[in-house]
């Protein structure tokens, strides 16, 4: 009854391992030189020219229909592509939501004129998108989001603010969420997305710095910004099923427990001979946590590849998986005795200052913790 | 899923399902063998799945067998279904030919090998085994020993042993053994190729990480339906927040701990991959670990008593985790592994295994 089946995900084929060659030796050559401290922000670093090299390879938009310069490839295949990245610390920040989420997205829900214009850009790594959905008030209670859209001739009129957007000062469109019609007795009635030009007059970016003084996220505010009709995302008011949607997407990836992975290369390499057994078994288990996790995550990937839609499946894998990545620093600390230091040249200890400050968002990001297990305990019957 | 894959679910789940009730599990705990239980597991072909269909069994592949056995341990099936699953794959890779009945085998844990020498056309095998499954039960003990560097098999009338009685936390039989005993010729044979103690360890460990992902989803299970019938402060506990996350935390690790058994049934099937049967024995018994604990605390006292159901289960995962290596014998293996891979391998060992 309560069980959450992970279905054997599809095998390695000859195919997929040919195409991890491909991308091992892309990266070898692409990343040769960089520097630990810069491979361990893992999808939070943004390299638009390495974006654009990707995509010339086709690794944007793999399983996307050619029709639109996708390239119509497996799950399985994009999945290879993506854990390849991130085991290797690659820079693929800039066009990350965008794959992941904004381009399903809108070849889902959008307008054929939508998919023709956005998504062949997306899939050339020309065209960065960033997600509107927080808001000051309206954190992990989206449907209270205040930013509302009113209906004007040939559009809409925009007045509103969004917070914490990853990457907006880089992106090039938004897709935002708010509300179109007066908040009723359903909640999750009357919210729209829209695909929001970023260099619409009328909306601002402004800078927001994290603990360790990166520009990671933004502000971005609308003061009376016009929206033709057509940058509405499918249907007015199919917002709350919009975004229900892409959260399989959003937390089922490779993203979600590789993204300190850095951390345990450069332990190993600190640690080098000096791997006694106190050690081996505390780095033994972490692997033993990252190839169960693989292994629900790519069962996830065949799931979506079927057209399932397993939000509590990937709920598990986000919360599992961000858990391990926070509980790897710990371990970490604990084995080598090295106090953090961003500005270190030993690359350990640089990476260990730098995943000590990024770990609290693991469990923010995307949905925090609590929410996520709300919705475990939902797919459970228990609310 | 193949259509025989199906059948076999349903008919193990009945199978168990009905074979398993309070009163057969409170009785043998107390050490009574469950007849009518392992007759039923005859007939259905269960107890030789792993004999070859042209030795008499019925020839199941290893990763079917392990479902198998996952779910007669949803069931806390109170019979040696994963030994004597080891013995007759030990016996059949042999080219011997294993009695009817329950079979298990040596060693199951421990450092102990019982030494193997030639005599009078035979051979003596002498020595002890530690913690034995089900020895005193067994028609035959598949004991893993060596002719000098040959893993060598030899089929063991435990009628001939010393058999001090012990067992694990649930009450199941771990028996110590002392073997002091003439074995004819056709009893002994060259293992399979490729078998050795560390291969039994390996299937041994695939075979507790499946049945603790069993134990652990009917935990789940009980546990959900517990919460939801349970009324405190006027309404079920099950709606109060604190329940709902450590429920979902219960639900995550059972995820976890099916996915890794399946993993390590791939692993059996395939090549029993040491990578990844190691590291599913490890993360199956975390779970056993982390789920028992949620599960104990979400029941209550009434959980907390013999008279509850739920302790078949969490006193097998607490013995289960520990049986064929604990956690961190498991995980030793893969970080020295992963050590002398070095840092540029790692990633690709972790992808291939
Ligand atoms: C690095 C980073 C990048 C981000 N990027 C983006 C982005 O690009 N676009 C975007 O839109 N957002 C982004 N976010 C925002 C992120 O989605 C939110 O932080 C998240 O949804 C939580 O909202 P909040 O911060 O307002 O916290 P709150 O919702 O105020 O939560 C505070 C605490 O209360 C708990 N809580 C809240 N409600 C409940 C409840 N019902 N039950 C139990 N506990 C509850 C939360 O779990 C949390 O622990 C980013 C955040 C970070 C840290």
């Amino acid at each position: 009854m309560a069980q959450l089946n992970f279905a054997p995900p599809p095998p390695n084929t000859e195919a997929t391992e040919r195409l991890r060659g491909e991308v091992r030796g892309f990266l070898a050559k692409e990343l040769a030189g960089m520097s630990a401290q810069k491979r361990a922000s893992s999808w939070g670093g943004r390299d638009p020219d390495f974006s654009r090299k990707m995509a010339a390879q086709g690794w944007i938009g793999m399983t996307w229909p050619k029709k639109y310069g996708g390239h119509e490839r497996t799950a399985l295949e994009r999945y290879v592509v993506l854990e390849e990245m991130l085991a290797a610390g690659a820079p693929v920040g800039a066009h990350w939501i965008a794959d992941r989420q904004s381009a399903p997205s809108i070849l889902r829900f959008g307008t054929e004129e939508q998919r023709q214009f956005f998504v062949p850009k997306i899939a050339k790594g020309e065209c960065f998108f960033c997600i509107g959905m927080s808001e000051p008030d309206s954190g992990s209670d989206l449907a209270a989001t205040r930013t509302r859209a009113v209906s004007v001739e040939g559009g809409f009129r925009v007045n509103g603010t969004k917070i914490w957007t990853s990457g907006a000062n880089a992106a090039h469109y938004m897709i935002l969420f708010c509300r179109t019609d007066q908040k009723g007795d359903d909640r999750h009635a009357g919210v729209s997305q829209f695909i929001v030009d970023m260099r619409t007059p009328g909306l601002t970016v402004r800078p927001i710095y994290d603990m360790s003084g990166y520009r990671q996220f933004n502000e971005v505010v609308f003061e009376d910004m016009f929206l033709p009709t057509s940058a509405l995302l499918g249907n007015q008011g199919d917002g709350w099923k919009q975004v229900t949607s892409e959260l399989a997407y959003e937390r089922s990836g490779p993203d979600r427990f590789l993204s300190t992975f850095t951390l345990l290369i450069e332990g190993f390499g600190m640690l080098a001979n000096r791997v006694d057994d106190r050690a081996a078994i505390a780095l033994g288990r972490i692997i033993a946590h990252l190839m169960t996790l693989r292994r629900m995550s790519r069962s996830i990937a065949g799931m979506l590849q079927r057209g399932e839609d397993p939000a509590t499946h990937a709920a598990v894998v986000k919360e599992l998986g961000t858990s391990l990545e926070q509980e790897m620093v710990e371990v970490m600390r604990l084995l080598i005795d090295a106090e953090p230091d961003g500005s270190s040249n030993n690359p350990y200890i640089a990476v260990l200052a730098h995943t000590i400050m990024s770990a609290p968002s693991f469990s923010l990001r995307g949905g925090t913790r609590e929410i996520l297990r709300g919705m475990i305990a939902r797919g459970l019957g228990l609310r | 899923m193949s259509e025989t894959t199906d059948l076999l679910r349903d008919m193990a789940e009945r199978l168990f399902g009905d074979g398993c009730d309070k009163a057969a599990l409170a009785a043998a705990a107390n050490g009574e063998w469950p007849k009518a239980l392992w007759t039923q597991m005859e007939e259905n072909g269960l107890t030789n799945a792993l004999t070859p269909e042209n030795a008499g069994g019925s020839g199941l592949s290893i990763s079917d067998a392990l479902l198998a056995l996952r779910i007669s341990a949803r069931h806390a099936a109170p019979v040696p279904f994963a030994e004597t699953l080891l013995a007759s794959w030990l016996a059949a890779g042999a080219g011997l030919v294993a009695p009817a009945g329950p079979l298990t085998i040596a060693p199951a844990s421990g450092v102990d090998v019982p030494a193997l020498t030639k005599r009078d056309g035979g051979w003596r095998l002498s020595g002890r085994a530690r913690r034995v499954p089900f020895a005193r039960d067994a028609a035959a003990i598949a004991v893993l020993t060596a002719d000098g560097a040959m893993p060598m098999v030899a089929l063991v009338d435990p009628k001939l042993c010393k058999i001090e009685n012990g067992k694990n936390l649930a009450s199941e039989p771990r028996d110590d053994m002392v073997f002091d005993c003439d074995l004819a010729a056709r009893d002994v044979a060259k293992a399979a190729n490729g078998v050795d103690a560390h291969t039994l360890r390996l299937f041994g460990a695939a075979m507790r990480a499946n049945q603790i992902a069993g134990a652990l989803s009917r935990v789940l299970d009980m546990t959900v339906q517990y919460t939801q019938e349970r009324v405190q402060f006027g309404k079920p506990i099950s709606k109060f927040q604190a329940m709902q996350h450590n429920l979902a935390m219960l639900a995550a690790h059972s995820a976890a701990a099916n996915a890794a058994a399946d993993m390590a049934a791939d692993a059996a099937e395939k090549d029993m991959d040491e990578l990844a049967i190691a590291a599913a024995k490890t993360r199956c018994g975390e779970s056993a670990s982390v789920g028992a604990a949620i599960a104990h605390q979400a029941h209550g006292a009434i959980g907390f008593t013999q008279e509850h159901m739920l302790h078949f289960f969490t006193q097998r995962l607490w013995s289960w985790r520990d049986e064929f290596g604990k956690e961190s014998d498991w995980a030793l293996l893969i970080g020295r592994s992963a050590a002398k891979a070095g840092r540029e391998k790692i990633w690709s060992d972790i992808v291939t295994a």
